[in-house]
């Protein structure tokens, strides 16, 4: 019984073929992937949206996820941004020398898991082990495949000056749980991270509403940098109200000890969706229909006020910017 | 002694303290106090912060849009970031390339520009062994971690981060760890306001006095600023309707001709303010003379490590001596962190000057003001 994963099993040998039989066969099961071909024959029609991510969370397990089922959920959400049901993934690890085979067993489950919940199928794959050292731990990249069910499909530069700006749920669940896993803190209310399957829930939303604009997920950067990304590529100004942003109070709590702001902290597990004022309340009840949207709200709008500008009315009624931030939050010193 | 873990008052910050401050942020009480500072003001008040949290706060909140427009913000030295002198920067710059080093540092400091645009995000990336700490007390672990290494903690900061740093000395000391320095660039904030004052140039009516130093060293020493120059200065919270009283309350003893210094922060802040912790704090530490960046030379306003614990002393270790150097060209912090000029009245500001290339401090910390201009001030 080998405990560790060992530079062999990259090898393309015995040892490989015995990873990818016993372990990734086994969770990833479906007809394109069993054949084991060079590549998985795959049936696709019309237009098609496909995405690629690369995974190198630290740490690698932390509440509410791995970096397993975040590799499938990251990928799969971008693609449904794309108003797109998701068919297909490819995964490529690289794994560093040493690792236990626990963890990479319960990283691949974890994704096979994740994969039929959402409903695609993870059909080609690659592995590759380093030595100790030229990675950390494991390093996961997924490639989605998916049909486009939207017409016109939502683009970051599709707002217009009347839409409304929704997001679907609480803010800076994912970003502060990392971070807090990161360092070692045990904050006093848990915080988990959001990270799920979003493309149930979006491909409902597209097909009831097709005028929606624009859909996007605030991963890295957080609510605030998606939407200066918005307004730039757009030409608009989007106005929002700090009073109508979810933040769950534990995560606001730990922020405030750290010292970050949860507008720009990571979600895995939450969409912006701007779209006509007029579908706008409608598009919340399908939302909160859902439990991955109980906490949905309307927090702004879309104004020609200045082309490619944030602001944001504060809870006292006063304004300022909601500016991209220059590179990552850095904890401050006092 | 033994030395005990100091509270500081974001450790405190559990959810019952949250749901009392949700009442220090209360609309309709804000909005309450900005007619009353309207209707009382009797003509313009300058008022300084001299915080960095408190210029992140007022920015944040909305608050600066809001005051009445006879009261000017202005942010004084008080981002510990913003106020390090560029032979401080150039020198841990230096230690970050030695062999055997590995630094510690809070994370404010990562991206603080020296020279010639070095910093410690490219030291990383050059090789150099840098890690971020949450609290100084982390460092203990790392001096475990790296034994055959220097590790050496970058101590900046004010009287809030002084004493903690002093403890862990105390425990390293305790527990017999060899390998931990510290280069102490410490600086305290009184002797900055005096100074600030005796400038004949100075427009500055009263001060909003940073919480988290006086939860350390209390209001006393404080005084000279009404005794000596005739100004109000008031310890304040972090919270909108904190800041707002403050106001409120220098403009009221203004308009009778009175200066005050007093404490309005007494939820977290006691008169005498934290004797464990200034005890601690004297223990291992002495005043100096210290360089701020824009401001010179202050007479004892900075904080070295005593004879009795040299052997934590990074400065010695190394040699290093921390002398004057020319300022960045162009760059007007000085006369930003002194209140006579505006982020946007320098003429680098948001040209050659932007969070993604600052030339000065005050753009690069989070906590500076030219950053928090740039980054929250609707034109």
């Amino acid at each position: 019984m080998i405990d560790k994963v060992l530079l062999d099993f990259g090898s393309g040998g015995k040892a490989s073929q015995r990873l990818v039989a016993e372990l990734f066969v086994t969770h990833f099961s479906n007809a394109e992937l069993n054949r084991l071909n060079d590549a998985a024959e795959v049936r696709c029609a019309g237009r098609m949206a496909m995405s690629t991510d690369s995974f190198t969370v630290d740490p690698i397990f932390f509440p509410g996820g791995d970096i397993g089922s975040l590799a499938v959920h990251g990928t799969v959400n971008d693609v449904a941004m794309l108003g797109a049901v998701p068919r297909y993934l490819s995964c490529g690890f690289i794994i560093e020398e040493g690792l236990p085979m626990a963890d990479l067993e319960r990283i691949v489950e974890s994704m096979g898991r994740a994969a039929r919940h959402a409903d695609v199928r993870i059909v080609t794959g690659d592995t590759k082990v380093v030595p100790r050292g030229a990675v950390d731990k494991i390093f996961i990249n997924t490639t989605g495949l998916g049909e486009i069910v939207a017409d016109p499909a939502p683009s970051g530069d599709a707002a217009r000056p009347g839409d409304a700006v929704l997001v679907s749920g609480t803010m800076g669940d994912h970003g502060l749980t990392v971070l807090g896993a990161r360092a070692g803190l045990d904050f006093e209310a848990k915080v988990r991270s959001d990270s799920a399957a979003l493309n149930h829930l979006l491909v409902r939303l597209v097909r009831a509403i097709p005028e929606i604009h624009v859909l996007r997920d605030p991963t890295r950067g957080g609510l605030a940098t998606t939407l200066n990304e918005i307004a730039q590529s757009s030409g608009v100004c989007c106005e929002i109200e700090e009073d109508a942003i979810p933040v769950r109070p534990e995560v606001a709590g730990g922020c405030s000890v750290l010292g970050l702001d949860p507008l720009y902290l990571a979600n895995e597990g939450k969409f912006l969706c701007i779209l006509p004022e007029a579908r706008a309340e409608e598009a919340l009840a399908i939302l909160r229909a859902d439990e991955l949207g109980r906490d949905a709200r309307r927090v702004g709008s879309v104004t020609d006020a200045a082309a490619g500008r944030v602001t944001l009315v504060t809870r006292l009624g006063g304004k300022r910017l909601l500016n991209m931030l220059e590179g990552e939050q850095l904890p401050r010193i006092c | 002694m033994t030395p005990e873990p100091l509270g500081t008052p974001d450790a405190m910050a559990t959810r019952e303290t949250l749901d009392l401050l949700e009442g220090f942020r209360d609309p309709e009480l804000c909005r309450g106090l900005l007619v009353r500072l309207e209707r009382e003001l009797d003509r313009e008040l300058r008022f300084m912060e001299v915080c960095g949290t408190h210029t992140v706060a007022i920015f944040r909140s909305g608050l600066r849009s809001l005051l009445p427009e006879g009261v000017v913000h202005l942010s004084g030295p008080g981002c510990p970031v913003c106020v390090t002198h560029e032979s401080e920067v150039n020198a841990f710059l230096d230690l970050a390339a030695r062999e055997r080093v590995v630094l510690a540092t809070f994370g404010d400091l990562m991206r603080v520009p020296g020279h010639k645009g070095r910093n410690l995000k490219k030291a990383v990336a050059d090789g150099a062994r840098v890690k971020v700490v949450y609290s100084p007390a982390d460092t203990l672990r790392l001096a475990r971690e790296h034994p055959d290494d220097l590790v050496v903690f970058i101590g900046v900061g004010f009287e809030t981060t002084a004493p903690t740093i002093a403890a862990t000395v105390l425990m390293a000391r305790a527990q017999g760890v060899r390998n931990l320095r510290i280069l102490c660039f410490h600086k305290t904030v009184p002797p900055a306001l005096e100074a600030l004052m005796a400038d004949p140039d100075a427009r500055i009516d009263g001060f909003i006095l940073p919480g988290h130093v006086s939860a350390v060293i209390g209001v006393a020493p404080y005084a000279p600023l009404a005794e000596r120059f005739g100004k109000s200065a008031v310890v304040t919270g972090f919270e909108p309707a904190d800041i707002l009283q403050s106001l409120l309350q220098m403009v009221r003893w203004r308009s009778r001709g009175e200066a005050r210094v007093a404490n309005n922060y007494t939820r977290v802040v006691r008169d005498e303010g934290n004797p464990k912790a200034l005890e601690v704090m004297d223990t291992v530490f002495e005043p100096c003379d210290a360089l701020w960046r824009g401001m010179g030379r202050i007479p004892s306003s900075g904080l070295k490590i005593r004879p009795e614990f040299e052997e934590f002393d990074a400065l010695r270790e190394f040699g290093l001596t921390i002398g004057e150097t020319p300022p960045l060209p162009g760059c007007r912090c000085g006369d930003v962190l002194r209140g006579r000029i505006r982020p946007d009245q320098c003429p680098l500001f948001k040209k050659a000057c932007t969070p993604a290339a600052p030339v000065g401090p005050c753009m690069v910390s989070t906590e500076g003001s030219c950053a928090a201009y740039y980054k929250y001030q609707v034109e």
